[in-house]
């Protein structure tokens, strides 16, 4: 039984038993209350599926991409999660989560998923196709890029069937870990995907304030 | 629940400081901070961003480490503390987040707090500490100084009744140090590199303005500081030296500086102890460490009769020790815990205590 949460775009919890049944899934797509509903979702979710933490055996993190701020609720409150209910912590890129669910529609092939990185940016991650389990294969990516750059002829993902998404849901992100779990494929690394560093800049000294 | 002596772990990342604190009641078990400062370092202050990330990497290990060094189980708590704000909008959501999922895991009750009124709080926790059986009396005023906020309150009440009385204008006394350093080519932090600087100098040697001491601010502004007209005023001191190729005595500056900013901190602090009739002023807030700061307030408040209470300096800075404490004063105070529903309020008025 896993918990699972993502705030790679809004904000999602689900709760999957170990064949992949999403027994709760609770989500909004406002992406600017992270840290408001995350909480309450967790509740709700383990409620409805009539659990307490002790029953799970796993807490899966969304490791995005994703915009920060809002990224950064989700993957501290599923690591905490983890560490309170003593289970381990299993990281899902979040772009996987939209490839199965296209591939569990039916999706055959390669498949280019993309979603909104703000500031006239996208997130992208390219799929050659899924695998005899149905994961799907990620070939390249996650990468962020001016939109045009994808609408270019010369792009090496140019001609993949693209899907964009404006949500990510926790219930696809927690069958991706059971089925992982169940294939013993592995994690995603346990970092945060930004794929952007911090906007600074280092400063060139004192400014001048006399004239 | 423990009403009496409660197990409460605290969760701090208002600014650069990931701070998780474990207490039992106002026994203190653990003050786990973890500091990004290095990683702002290059960049002369705090980067929000850079802030938050340093937040999300270290909660767990701190977690870890704070309930180690408590010698406690998770599933000993009896309730979960987290900052709802003031602070930094990005990096408290980071520590708000963490915290209900805590909450929840463990089945325990989450109480969000203010941070400025937690440090207040932090003057409970006194174990071993001098005065360690004087307990904190009301009202007090309190003057709480760091990089990011500068606030001087009254609190009458620790969990029902805390009012400010002012804030600054502008810069927070602490990024004033920090500004002011660069001005003489001293790295970040500024304050600790001020006062070495300061060393041998004359704090009389130049007048720098004292921000909204003027009659007419004093009028509009009276509990409130600025810091802003200082460091503009010491940049162009300098420049002038600079521009009539004199040296600039360093130390003459950096004494002068700390002294404006000391000299006004404390007379608007010592103002309104007098004003108000409360003879008790309490210091929070990393700027604290600056030993001049501190000596002088002993000397302000010793020559007006007022009763100084400056907490140790390990809780002065920010940490979650004085998050816990004060959740479970507020549980000690028979408070109902927050709902799940609160967020980050990164400009959290300090009259409200718990969200
Ligand atoms: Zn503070």
């Amino acid at each position: 039984m896993l918990l699972a949460i993502d705030t790679s775009a809004g904000t999602s919890v689900a709760v999957v038993d170990h064949r992949g049944h999403v027994l709760a899934e609770r989500s909004t797509d406002d992406t600017m209350r992270h840290a408001e509903v995350v909480g309450q979702l967790i509740e709700d979710c383990l409620r409805e599926a009539g659990l307490d933490a002790g029953a799970l055996t796993g807490v899966v993190g969304g490791m995005g991409p994703g915009p920060f701020t809002g990224l950064r609720v989700g993957i501290a409150a599923a690591r905490v999660f983890a560490l309170g209910a003593s289970r381990p912590f299993l990281p899902v890129i979040s772009h996987d989560a939209i490839a199965w669910g296209r591939y569990q529609a039916g999706h055959t092939g390669g498949l280019l998923i993309v979603t909104d990185a703000r500031r006239r940016e996208v997130y992208w991650s390219a799929y050659s196709g899924s695998d005899a389990a149905g994961l799907p294969v990620r070939s390249d990516g996650p990468g962020v890029a001016k939109p045009d750059v994808l609408l270019g002829e010369d792009w090496a993902h140019a001609r993949l069937p693209r899907f964009d998404a404006a949500a990510v849901s926790a219930g696809e992100l927690g069958r991706v870990a059971a089925r992982r779990l169940f294939e013993g494929h592995p994690f995603a690394a346990d970092e945060a995907l930004y794929l952007r560093s911090p906007d600074v800049t280092i400063s060139a000294g004192p400014k001048r304030v006399s004239r | 629940m423990n009403r009496l002596d409660p197990l409460v772990l605290g969760i701090e990342t208002s600014c650069d400081e990931t701070g998780i604190g474990i207490v039992r009641g106002t026994t203190l078990l653990s003050n786990t901070i973890a500091s990004s400062m290095e990683e702002h370092a290059r960049y002369g202050g705090v980067v929000p961003e850079v802030a938050a990330r340093a937040h999300l990497e270290e909660l767990v290990p701190a977690i870890h480490a704070a309930v180690a060094e408590a010698g406690i189980r998770l599933t000993d708590l009896d309730a979960i503390a987290v900052t709802s704000g003031p602070g930094l909008a990005g990096a408290l959501m980071v520590g708000v987040g963490a915290a209900k999922a805590l909450a929840v895991a463990l089945g325990k009750p989450i109480y969000a707090v203010n941070h400025l009124v937690g440090h207040v709080g932090a003057d409970l926790l006194r174990n071993g500490a001098e005065h360690a059986d004087e307990p904190l009396e009301y009202p007090t005023i309190a003057l709480l100084v760091s990089g990011g906020h500068t606030s001087l309150l009254l609190v009458r009440d620790l969990v029902s009744d805390v009012e400010l009385l002012g804030e600054t204008i502008d810069d927070a006394a602490g990024e004033a140090f920090d500004k002011v350093a660069r001005i003489l080519g001293l790295p970040y932090p500024g304050g600790p590199e001020i006062d070495r600087a300061a060393q041998g100098g004359d704090p009389r040697a130049i007048r720098f303005p004292r921000g909204l001491s003027r009659p007419k601010d004093m009028a509009l502004h009276r509990y409130d500081f600025s810091f802003s007209g200082l460091k503009t005023s010491v940049a162009r001191w300098v420049e002038q030296r600079q521009d009539a190729g004199e040296t600039v005595p360093i130390a003459d500056v950096a004494a002068s500086f700390r002294e404006a900013v000391v000299d006004i901190l404390l007379t608007k602090a010592v103002a309104a102890c007098v004003d108000l009739g409360v003879p008790r002023l309490l210091l929070g807030g990393g700027v604290i460490a600056n030993a001049r700061l501190r000596a002088l307030a002993e000397e302000r408040t010793t020559a007006a009769g007022i009763a100084l209470r400056i907490p140790p300096l390990s809780l002065c800075t920010d940490n979650g020790a004085m998050i816990a404490a004060l959740g479970a004063q507020l549980i000690i105070a028979g408070h109902e815990p927050s709902t799940l529903g609160f967020g980050a309020d990164s400009t959290l008025p300090v009259s409200e205590i718990q969200v």
